[in-house]
This record gives structure tokens, sequence and C-alpha cells, in this order.
């Protein structure tokens, strides 16, 4: 009997893992499907003027997630500034450059440190948010009552916060931004010595418009994908405070990973754009 | 020939709600196995069974919150287990929903939870949509309470709320899933006095979904009993406390079966 059993047991493993694997990944497509769908619904009621109550809760959210989120986007940036004048000062005092700091701290935080680190701070405080809210809605039955009640749940809850997260992100980064240089030239000119002339003339010498915006256009994205993954898995979160759980931190996980690799595909994106639009200036990315 | 005493008598109405040969499972678990059933306007119909066994699932086949594997659904004659959130809107405007867990909106008031159903269809004035919350409010016995948080209300308080949110568009068919569990004898009694009055004062329909006999005997006009998937008996309360089936007595008398005594046993 062993005998037989024995090969049974070596060849059902592959079979299991290949399983698995397909599993998986049909488990995948289904969900990246599924949300896909939940995008283009919101993006349908937006552009189908979702109602003047859902105007005025988008407000509400921007004042929830704008005002009370300056504290934590403006620490963060204001540290991560200081942090990369105090990294990279001394490679540039070494070769005798050290007034050209400013150049490498502007360029850094306002095209990707800036609005990176703002979206994964706002994934963390406010996707958490509002997947526990809205999941926590969908477990007790709210949702249920919105839909019975004739009113479009997306066109309630989501198109609100999506709204609010995609005006008040690129506006969070300003902040950061502001706040990150500060935090540069604190260390650089205040603490380091750095002349102060310097430093502003190099900042502003190695910045444009396009640059700026390359990071406003970003954090507008990053808003996007924050709040979209986040109403997603509260709409989809399972049963109990359990469920709950576990959608907030696939919404953090999900939102990450799709922060950074949205990132990417945008700085070549706006790399080929820049090389398009100054065909004798040097690259972007 | 046609009988003549046939034709004489009025026609038998189309029932309010009528189920065709409904399935329903979820992954392995089949919970509808080809239930056929219709509720008739004017009544209160209670269904019964133990938990699990799909009694909410088939209210929320009523209002589209499910659709059917395979089977139909009619609203009247209109079929209606196809239609999209869009197209099931008119009828669910016909139609109030007192969820298991109350489903207030957490974030608003009591006032704008009874307001939400009217802003939303009704066309009414703010100063008309306030006068008729208080009214709906007043008759679920919930008078001055517009400024209340749900937080701030005990569980049967949530229920009356929710149900005066429920009879806020003056519905013709009114769903109740569970009204009475989670609460206490005395709170029960209330939500079974409120049902009936409401039947009395604004002669809705009603499809009761229970498991509390009490109530179940108290406000059913018929008596629907779901197990296994299917429909075992389907009566007034004289009949189902006359049934023959030893499923329905052992539930009626609220008696563990056998084999669970056994299956306790072995432990």
């Amino acid at each position: 009997m062993a005998s037989i059993e024995t090969p049974t047991t070596t060849l059902r493993r592959p079979a299991g893992y290949i399983a698995r694997l397909g599993e998986w990944a049909i488990n995948t497509n289904l969900a990246l499907g599924d949300m896909g769908v939940f995008f283009l619904s919101t993006l349908y009621w937006i552009f189908r003027w979702p109602g003047r109550r859902a105007i005025s809760e988008t407000f509400a959210q921007m004042y929830e997630m704008g005002t009370k989120s300056i504290p934590v986007v403006m620490i963060g940036g204001g540290f991560i500034g200081a942090v990369l004048a105090v990294e990279t000062l001394p490679q540039f005092q070494e070769i005798g450059l050290a007034s050209r700091v400013g150049s490498i701290i502007v360029i850094s935080v306002v095209k990707q440190v800036g609005p990176i680190l703002t979206a994964v701070m706002l994934a963390g405080r406010l996707g958490g948010a509002m997947t526990a809210e809205l999941g926590t809605m969908r477990v007790t039955e709210q949702i249920d009552a919105l839909r019975v009640m004739g009113a479009d749940p997306i066109r309630t809850l989501v198109v609100p916060r999506v709204l609010a997260c995609v005006i008040m992100t690129p506006i969070l980064t300003l902040y950061s931004d502001a706040i990150g240089i500060l935090g540069g030239w604190l260390v650089a000119v205040r603490v380091e010595g750095v002349r102060n002339y310097p430093f502003w003339h190099y900042a502003a010498q190695s910045t444009d418009l396009f640059t700026v915006n390359v990071g406003l256009i970003k954090a507008f994205f990053f808003g996007i994908v924050i709040s979209t993954v986040a109403c997603y898995k509260g709409f989809r979160c399972g049963n109990g405070a359990q469920g709950v759980g576990r959608a907030c931190t696939e919404a953090f996980v999900t939102g990450f990973c799709l922060i950074l690799l949205s990132n990417f595909i945008l700085a070549l994106g706006l790399n080929n754009l820049y090389n398009a639009l100054y065909p004798n200036q040097p690259s972007v990315l | 020939m046609p009988d003549q005493s046939m034709q004489n008598s009025p026609p038998t109405p189309s029932p309010l709600i009528r189920f065709e040969n409904v399935h329903k499972r979820f992954g392995s678990l089949v919970v509808l196995n080809g239930v056929s059933v219709a509720f008739a306007e004017g009544k209160t119909t209670v269904v019964l069974g133990p938990s699990g066994t799909g009694k909410s699932v088939l209210l929320k086949h009523i209002v589209g919150l499910l659709s059917p594997d395979s089977g139909s659904v009619y609203y009247r004659d209109m079929r209606i287990d196809h239609l999209k959130d869009r197209g099931m809107e008119p009828i669910r405007r016909k139609i109030g929903f007192l969820f298991q867990l109350s489903a207030l909106f957490d974030s608003m008031t009591v006032g704008e939870n009874v307001a939400f159903p009217m802003r939303e269809h009704s066309g009414l004035s703010k100063s008309e949509i306030r006068d008729r919350v208080a009214e709906r409010l007043a008759m679920v016995g919930m008078e001055n309470t517009e400024n209340k948080m749900p937080g701030e209300l005990s569980g049967g308080q949530r229920k009356r709320v929710a149900l005066a949110r429920a009879i806020a568009l003056n519905p013709e068919l009114v769903l109740y899933d569970e009204p009475t569990t989670g609460l206490d004898p005395i709170r029960s009694d209330v939500i079974n006095e409120l049902i009936l009055k409401l039947h009395e004062e604004l002669k809705v329909s009603a499809i009761v979904v229970t498991h509390d006999m009490t109530s179940a005997f108290k406000v059913g006009d018929r008596l629907v009993m779901l197990m296994g998937g299917g429909i075992i008996a389907d009566g007034t309360a004289d009949e189902l406390r006359a049934h023959s089936d030893p499923r329905v007595q052992r539930f009626i008398a609220g008696r563990a079966d056998e084999e669970d005594l056994r299956a306790l046993h072995r432990i």
C-alpha cells in the first residue's frame, strides 16, 4: 500500500503548487478587473455630476483629510529634508561644492521624496481610516441600506473621498516640499554654515516649473491610487473585526506597491514628455 | 363547459412578490434549492427557519441585493431578478427594509437618517421633510430624538429609528430582517406591537424574517418555514401548530434534534 501511495504524494505536490499558482493568478486578475470596474464606476459618477450633497461631503472630506494631515506631512517632510542635508553635505564639502547642496535637496524633495513620502504617509493615515470606515459600514449593512434606499454607494461614499484625496494630495505634497526644503536649509545653512545666498541661488537655478509640476502630477495620481484602493478594500472587506483589520492592511500594502509602481511609470512617461518638450536639456528622471 | 361558479368568483389578486424555482448557493453551500413561494398583498407573512437557512437571503433577493443563480423573482408581474441597481430603483422606493443590525448611518443624526430617503427621492422641501421626520419618529415612539446620534441609542431604540426610516417614503411593502434579534422580551414585544400598528395605520404588506416564535405567532397572518433550502411548511399559525412534520414541531417547541444531542454527548 505504501509503495502505491508514495508516488501519488510526490506527484501531487507539484500539481498542488501549480494549481495554487493558477488559483492565485486567476484571483489576482479577477480582483484587478473588479477594482478597474470600481474605478470606472467612480469616474462615471464624477463626470455625470454626483449631486450637491456629494460635493458638500467632498468639502467635509477635504477638511478631514487635508487639515488634519498637515502636521504629520510637515513633520515627515521636514525631517526628510534635514536628513538629506546631513547625508549629502559632507560629500559636497569634500569636493568643495557645499554651496550647491541646495540644488540636490530641492530636486530630491520636489521630484521624488516629497510626493512619495506624502503619498505613503497619506496611504497609512487616510487609506487606513477610509478602509476601516467603509469596511465597518459594509459589515454593519450600511452600504446595503444605501443601495436599498436607491442611493448609489459609489456616488454617495466613494466619489467624495476620491475627489477630496485627489485634490488634497498635491496640496499636502506642496506643504511637504516646502517644509522639506526648509529642513534641508536649516541643517545646511543654520547648522553647517553653508552661505544663505548660494544655497537658494543654486536651488532656484536647478528647479523650473516643469520640475515642480512633475511632483504635483505624481501626487495627483498617487491621490487616485490611495483613495481608490482604500475605498475598494473597504467595500470588499470580509466579515467581522478580522475582516475589517485585514482589509486595512491589504489597503496599505496594495496602495504602497501601486504608489511605487505608478511612480516608476510616471517617471518614465514624464521623462519622455520632458525630452519631447525640451530636446536640448538633460533628462529629468 | 366551464364551471359557472368559477366564472362568477372574483379573480385572485396577483401576489405582490413571487419566487419561482429560485436557486442560490455561496461556494459549495446551497442556501436556496428551488424555492417557489408567493407573498400576498396586504398581509404580514412571516418566514421562519433556523439560523443560516437562507431567510435573509430570500429578503435580499426582493430588493436586488442578491440575484438568484437560477429561477426568477417577480414584483407584482414584473420580473426583477435580472435588474441592475438603476433598474431596481423604482421598485426599491416602494419597499422599506429594516435591517438586522438596524444599519443606521453612524455619521448622521437620527433626524438625518430618517430624512435620508426623502432627500434622495421625495422632492419635498426642507420644512416638509422636517415635519415628516417628526411624524415618522412619533409613529415609532421616538419623538424629539432628531438631534441624537445613533451611538447614543439602545438596541431597541435603534431598531425603532431604523423602522421610521424604512417607512419614510410610505412604502407598500416593508421587509423586516430579524426585527427582534438581540432585544429583551419586553423590547421585542414593543417591536411586534409596532409592526402590527404600522400594518394597521399604513396598510402596508410585510414580510418578517425571524426565528422568534412568539413574534411570529403575534404578527403573522401566514407563516412559511424554510429549512434545508426549501419550504417545509406554509400556513396560518394554527396550521403550523398542527403540522405533521416533526422538524416543524421541534422548531416551534425550540427543541434540539436527537442528532445534535448525540453529538453533544460524544464530546
